[in-house]
């Protein structure tokens, strides 16, 4: 074990004399867990509306203050002539288009019954389909208020009505960012250690000092031990700097659940991470072979585990995959524990894959890995 | 009689069709300076790897320091030191660090570790350079280091694969000295080269053409056996018949 000692006071000199990988190491990941969670925020607000009033009676104004005091529609044009709001559209700089009939107040009045057209810009689809979304509940809020107004109760009993008072649990303020950052921390480590790994062992190949490591008495699972430990060191080091310093300074996420389970968890993960790295490191010769299959990994894991997509609207086949992904479930333990304060019990399923995942691309490496050919 | 160090019976290595190493048989005995010649490709590197037990070979049979090529490698691996064709310290550590190092790989003690290093470093004239990173050494101060660090457990044999590649001939010269006062203490010595003085330094000459051993003997008997001036002209009136490119 005395080989081991020396190949990590090596490593440990090597990584901290290399000036351009230190920073990339520390500085990028906090840089980039405050730059993301902010970018990455799914409310969709500041759509673009453009309203085509033919009407312009009160009931109209109303309706459109309704929908520009709501937070989030911009008012992008106001007019009478559908085609300059197809314009706006075709130009880029609308969204939506509402447009209100003649006679709207009158018929809402009259007939008890009127038709609005909403025409959306499905090019963004997910800001299409929000936007759509918002503005129908907008609008049927209106419908009833209208309905309070002229229908009075004491005449005969109001049509039966149900309220839907929804609440959110685990998240309550729906703060995006609670459920962002554990997730991109996860994304971090995962490129952190995987990247870093499988690049250390193919710079030893390019340069020629494996070559020199082979033919001393060094055993496989020593070397294999001494470039995993420092990463997986690393791998601690980074996570440990997001959840205390990034996530709970700035952005106020405190760790519903046991923090000893997250880091347990992570100790496994890093486990089968760094398993990766070495799996890719031993089918490359060059360094750049290696970021490039490693980028594509790194893809499709990060990709595929429900950090931006939830899993659950994934076709069938995508599930597959991403149930074979260790990215996956990192994050849901890591949104469970943070944000549910999920205890072991409820995440035992979760150990016992990242373990098997472990033992699996660790296993595969090694038995990959050649003193000899 | 001299003890056998090295003992090779066609020793064959393939690639596929290729066959780089092509049933070669020797032996090199204790203490011998051993110059393993040939032109680029002729399968000088493929068959010192096999000895080194980087690379297992097709059939035959070696044994290094008594020790099977095909199931003792780990301990031929504790009894040599090697020093490849490509610069094998490492360049972002100090001098005295890669010292530390392979000293500590080969089971040197703290206490031995610290004598060796300081001997080393003294011999090599390297006292004010040994806190700087081995990146920033003149290459023939580089391979004068790695030779030393090759031989920092006292190993029985040391390979060394065409260890003055590019350094001057002055820098060269003072490298064969290293050589020869390892080979005084007994540290047999492997070296392939492509410079022809350098094998006139050796005791006994193997000469290697397309993946055979077409002459092997002392550099004054074969320099008398194909009536040739300097080991030059042997080295021409055997590679001449060469069929492989040299790369």
């Amino acid at each position: 074990m005395s080989n081991l000692k020396f190949l990590l006071q090596k490593e440990f000199k090597q990584i901290f004399r290399n000036k351009s990988l230190l920073p990339l190491i520390f500085v990028m990941p906090i840089i980039q867990l405050l730059v993301m969670p902010l970018a990455a925020d799914y409310e969709i607000k500041n759509i673009n509306i453009s309203i085509v009033d033919h009407d312009k009676s009160p009931y109209s104004r109303l309706l459109i203050s309704k929908i520009t005091s709501s937070g989030y529609f911009k008012l992008s044009d106001y007019g009478e002539s559908f085609k300059a709001a197809y314009d706006q559209i075709e130009k880029d700089k609308s969204d939506l288009i509402l447009e209100i009939p003649v006679d709207f107040e009158k018929n809402l009045v009259r007939e008890n019954s009127e038709t609005l057209f909403i025409a959306v810009n499905a090019i963004n689809g997910t800001k299409a389909n929000l936007g759509g979304a918002y503005l129908q509940q907008i609008i049927g809020e209106f419908n009833a208020e209208v309905l309070l107004q002229w229908i009075s109760p004491t005449r005969y009993n109001p049509s039966p009505q149900i309220d839907v008072a929804s609440s959110n649990w685990f998240n309550p303020t729906m703060n995006y960012r609670f459920f962002m950052v554990p997730g991109i921390l996860v994304f971090l480590v995962t490129m952190v250690g995987a990247y870093m790994c499988s690049l250390n062992i193919v710079k030893e190949k390019e340069v020629g000092t494996i070559e020199q490591i082979n033919v001393t008495p060094i055993k496989k699972h020593e070397f294999i031990l001494g470039k995993l430990i420092p990463f997986w060191v690393i791998g601690i080091v980074v996570f440990s700097i997001g959840l205390f310093f990034v996530a709970r300074l700035i952005y106020g996420i405190v760790p519903v659940g046991s923090i000893l389970l997250l880091y347990g968890f992570l100790a496994i993960y890093l486990i089968a991470l760094l398993g990766v790295g070495l799996l890719i490191s031993t089918y490359s010769e060059t360094q750049q072979q290696a970021m490039s299959v490693a980028f594509f990994v790194m893809m499709i894991f990060l990709l595929m585990s429900g950090l931006f997509t939830p899993i659950e609207s994934m076709p069938t086949w995508a599930k597959t995959i991403a149930e074979f992904n260790p990215v996956t479930y990192f994050i849901e333990v890591m949104r469970m524990v943070i944000l549910k304060g999920s205890g072991f019990m409820d995440v035992t399923k979760h150990f016992k894959i990242m373990a098997a995942f472990a033992l699996f691309f660790n296993t595969w490496a090694i038995l990959n890995y050649r003193k000899t050919s | 009689m001299d003890k056998i160090v090295i003992k090779t019976d066609n020793l064959t290595k393939r690639f596929g069709d290729f066959i780089a190493v092509d049933t070669i048989t020797f032996d090199v005995k204790e203490g011998e300076i051993f110059g393993f010649l040939g032109a680029n490709g002729a399968g000088k590197t493929t068959a010192m790897r096999m000895l080194c037990g980087l690379s297992i070979p097709s059939s035959g049979e070696a044994s290094i320091g008594g020790f099977d090529v095909y199931r003792e490698r780990e301990k031929i691996k504790k009894n040599i030191g090697y020093m490849s064709q490509k610069f094998s310290l490492y360049e972002d550590l100090t001098v005295a660090e890669n010292i530390r190092f392979f000293g500590g790989i080969y089971g040197l003690d703290s206490q031995n570790l610290k004598i060796k290093s300081q001997e080393m470093i003294q011999s090599l004239g390297l006292e004010s350079q040994k806190n700087k990173l081995v990146a920033s050494l003149p290459l023939g101060w580089k391979q004068k280091l790695a030779f030393s660090v090759s031989i920092i457990h006292e190993p029985k044999i040391v390979f060394l694969d065409e260890p003055t590649g590019g350094v001057d001939p002055v820098t060269r010269r003072q490298f064969w000295d290293l050589i020869y006062t390892a080979s005084e203490r007994g540290i047999t010595i492997f070296v392939t080269t492509h410079y022809m003085d350098e094998a006139e330094y050796c005791n006994r000459i193997s000469m290697m053409v397309d993946g055979k051993i077409k002459a092997m003997d002392s550099p004054a008997n074969l320099k008398s056996q194909f009536s040739a001036e300097s080991m030059d002209e042997v080295f021409f009136e055997l590679a001449r018949g060469a069929q492989r490119k040299a790369d």
